[in-house]
């Protein structure tokens, strides 16, 4: 006879803002608040995470991301490694699913995922028994930066319901903007997004945004949400030049109103989607973002390996 | 010219609700087969089964020569033996490709100790399949070509398809198109709209389908010579069929069982096996390609079966290769989900897996009457099923329909004259 074994709880995980109702994003960032005042007032580490270890599998650069996340780790009390693509190997060609199972091998709690392709998370979440977080998949998601965004947003203008945010540049290739437009719409925040007709993709109003073409439209948003403009895509002919791209749709003093704030997830072409005088100036809310990147990821690991399943729903079960 | 092993003629009888709607046959009858041949037709009382001409594929890969460890011509042709089919069409995007009388000959031969139901195999347009020179296609043909096609690419250049088109008078065969405009397809897997928008995959715009469809479809107006359209997909390449069979262009065109079945909704789960060239489209193409089918200007469901390594499709679903498998699953798929739910008749199935394809091709045409070499097939509409990756007779395992549940089943497959399938 079969052994009558209890179902395994569900793995909670972080693959897309799809997979979240308004109540994760609010839970998720009251607790990146209180994370972030017990940070401030009493000691750099708590204990919560002690004896859990978090392993950061890196495919494409990054600083800021993973530098937040090996730290988040760190000040939760966690042990934590990094793997990098290079040096790794699958610099010898091996395949993200040996990867993912050889790293599974030694049991991390989570496995911290990038990679340039979209899904890659969901494949390590269907092959491993960690919890899973997505630090950006090809132009799919990158959810922790929605959250932190979501986090500087509410904790400079006090609120998110009925916000305005201009979201300008290339949202064709960008994965920020896609995860962000999601969680507004869940948060009740309203987007515009902002582009040539070449860089926005033809049916983005699914994700809860109104389209327009002209810089102009930025003009009643309460927040700026400037992305950067990959030098890579001239090749391709989505644009004839960044001469001409930031004319039309770069971000200088003239265009960004009084009371405005002006965001970008770095790293910034100054000069080119951002004029260098807003960016230092005191409406850039860039080195907030920075640091709210550290709790909010604190709060995603805390959040995904201490909150109840019966809490999260099993929708976020993905695989 | 079909190749098969040819180890003997079956003699046997199958009896049930004989349909076959290009004859007009649609009444309880005991078919006897003899050696082979249909040899009697008779009346009978009802019985379950529904007994109908064999299908025909004209679109398979069975990756013979190269890759051997996704498909044989044995394990292919086993795979549509139990899909029902009593003839199939392999495509030349092998390694080497199927561009010279030297590979073609070999396969010709292999076929004829190996393959279980008649095999013919198409030859490249191009040599090494690269859109810049013609293969010499009379050589081809004398050595057995059943058509030619370029397929798993383009023939990008528009002087090179007009040359093709009018060289390939010297035969009596086909051109099988592959309508794909590469400058407008790169970097695209997954269609043009919502879901590739709000996932971020890149996109594959109908516009890359329709635009070389249209050009080909005028350049066979303007030399006079037929060609065939394969796997349609969107709504603009049908209009564009139906411009030109209006204006007496002889084309045909095929379309799979996912693209009738599917739309892009299905790539919202990453799964690798959602990924085809062309792409799923919308809701909207689906109809199209549905009311299309009815009509008639599109006259054949093809598979487009695509075998894949295990390893290569578990990947994320941008590294995956494009294609999936289909011969096991097509007839089962399309009861399911286009004739149980009276979305298209099961008369109207049956004619484009069958007689459709073999007239596009100038195949010999499955038909039921005395005297008759038999390719017959037998389905069980009730039998219910689960799609399970290792009940497959293919090498692969790339199915859409991994762990559905199917209605309708291929019970008996006679294909020229032989019992090569009963369940």
């Amino acid at each position: 006879m079969a052994e009558l074994r209890p179902p395994a709880p569900p793995r909670r995980h972080l693959l897309s803002i799809a997979d979240l109702e308004r109540g994760d994003v609010e839970r998720l960032l009251d607790t990146a608040r209180s994370l972030a005042a017990s940070v401030d007032r009493e000691m750099k580490k708590l204990p919560t995470l002690r004896g859990r270890t978090v392993v950061n599998l890196f495919y494409e650069s990054s600083t800021r991301t993973l530098a937040s996340f090996e730290l988040a780790a760190k000040r939760l009390s966690a042990d934590t490694m990094s793997l990098r693509s290079a040096g790794s190997s699958v610099d010898k060609g091996e395949s993200l699913k040996d990867t993912a199972l050889t790293l599974a091998a030694y049991e991390p709690d989570v496995i911290v995922v990038r990679h340039p392709s979209i899904g890659a998370p969901q494949l390590v979440s269907r092959l491993t028994d960690a919890h899973v977080v997505n630090a950006g998949d090809g132009k799919h998601q990158h959810p922790t930066q929605a959250l932190l965004d979501l986090y500087v947003m509410r904790e400079s203008l006090g609120r998110l319901e009925g916000l305005q945010v201009a979201v300008v540049g290339d949202v064709l290739h960008s994965r920020v903007a896609r995860s962000l437009v999601q969680a507004l719409s869940l948060v009740g925040a309203e987007t515009v997004v902002v582009g040539p007709p070449t860089l926005v993709p033809r049916g983005i109003e699914a994700l809860g945004c109104t389209v327009s073409h002209e810089i102009d439209a930025i003009a009643l948003a309460d927040v700026v949400y400037v992305l950067r403009m990959q030098r890579e895509r001239m090749g391709e002919a989505f644009v004839p030049s960044l001469r001409e791209y930031t004319a039309l749709y770069g971000i200088t003093p003239a265009r960004v109103r009084d009371g405005q704030v002006v965001m970008h997830p770095g790293p910034m072409n100054r000069g080119v989607e951002i004029d260098p005088r807003v960016a230092d100036s005191d409406a850039a809310l860039v080195t907030d973002q920075v640091r709210a990147g550290l709790v909010v990821r604190m709060a995603v690991l805390y959040d995904v390996l201490t909150v109840a399943p019966v809490e999260a729903r099993e929708r976020v079960e993905v695989g | 010219m079909l190749a098969a092993w040819n180890g003997r003629n079956d003699s046997l009888t199958l009896e049930g609700r004989v349909l076959a709607p290009a004859q007009g046959i649609d009444e309880h009858l005991r078919i006897t087969v003899t050696d082979g041949v249909i040899s009697a037709i008779e009346p009978t009382a009802a019985s379950a089964l529904v007994i109908a001409p064999a299908f025909v594929d004209p679109h398979v890969h069975l990756r013979v020569p190269g890759r051997e460890d996704e498909e044989t011509i044995r394990s292919g042709t086993e795979a549509a033996a139990a899909g029902g089919y009593c003839a199939i069409l392999a495509m030349p995007n092998t390694e080497p490709v199927v561009d010279s009388a030297s590979v073609l000959g070999a396969l010709v031969e292999q076929a004829r100790e190996e393959a279980v139901v008649p095999t013919g195999f198409m030859a490249a347009i191009s040599k090494g399949q690269l859109g810049d020179e013609l293969t010499e296609m009379a050589e081809l043909a004398a050595t057995g070509a059943a058509a030619f096609t370029d397929d798993g690419r383009p023939v990008v250049s528009a002087g090179l398809m007009r040359r093709a088109l009018q060289y390939s008078a010297v035969t009596e065969l086909r051109l099988a198109l592959h309508c794909e405009e590469p400058s407008l397809s790169r970097g695209g897997h997954a269609h043009e709209g919502t879901v590739a928008a709000e996932l971020g995959i890149g996109p594959y715009p109908s516009t890359a389908e329709s635009v070389m469809v249209e050009r080909d479809l005028s350049l066979a107006g303007a030399e006079g010579r037929p060609l065939h359209l394969m796997h349609l997909s969107a709504s603009e390449s049908v209009a564009a069929l139906d411009h030109a069979l209006a204006s007496g262009v002889r084309a045909t065109g095929e379309v799979t069982p996912h693209h009738l079945v599917l739309t892009d909704e299905a790539v919202r789960s990453l799964d690798p096996n959602t990924k085809m060239n062309p792409p799923l489209r919308s809701g909207e193409d689906r109809e199209t390609l549905r009311d299309a089918l009815r009509r008639g200007p599109i006259s054949c469901i093809a598979t487009d079966h695509a075998p894949h390594a295990r390893h290569e499709k578990d990947v994320p679903f941008e590294e995956a290769p494009f294609g999936v498998t289909g011969l096991e699953t097509s007839f089962a798929a399309l009861y399911t989900h286009l004739v149980a739910p009276g979305i298209v008749s099961l008369e109207t199935i049956l004619e484009r897996m069958s007689t459709g394809p073999a007239r596009a091709f100038d195949l010999v045409e499955p038909r039921i009457e005395v005297g008759a070499r038999a390719n017959l097939v037998a389905l069980d509409l009730d039998a219910e099923w689960t799609v399970a990756e290792d009940g497959f007779r293919s090498l692969s395992a790339n199915s859409w329909l991994l762990g559905e549940t199917l209605r309708g089943r291929v019970v008996k497959t006679v294909a020229d004259g032989r019992l090569v399938f009963a369940a």
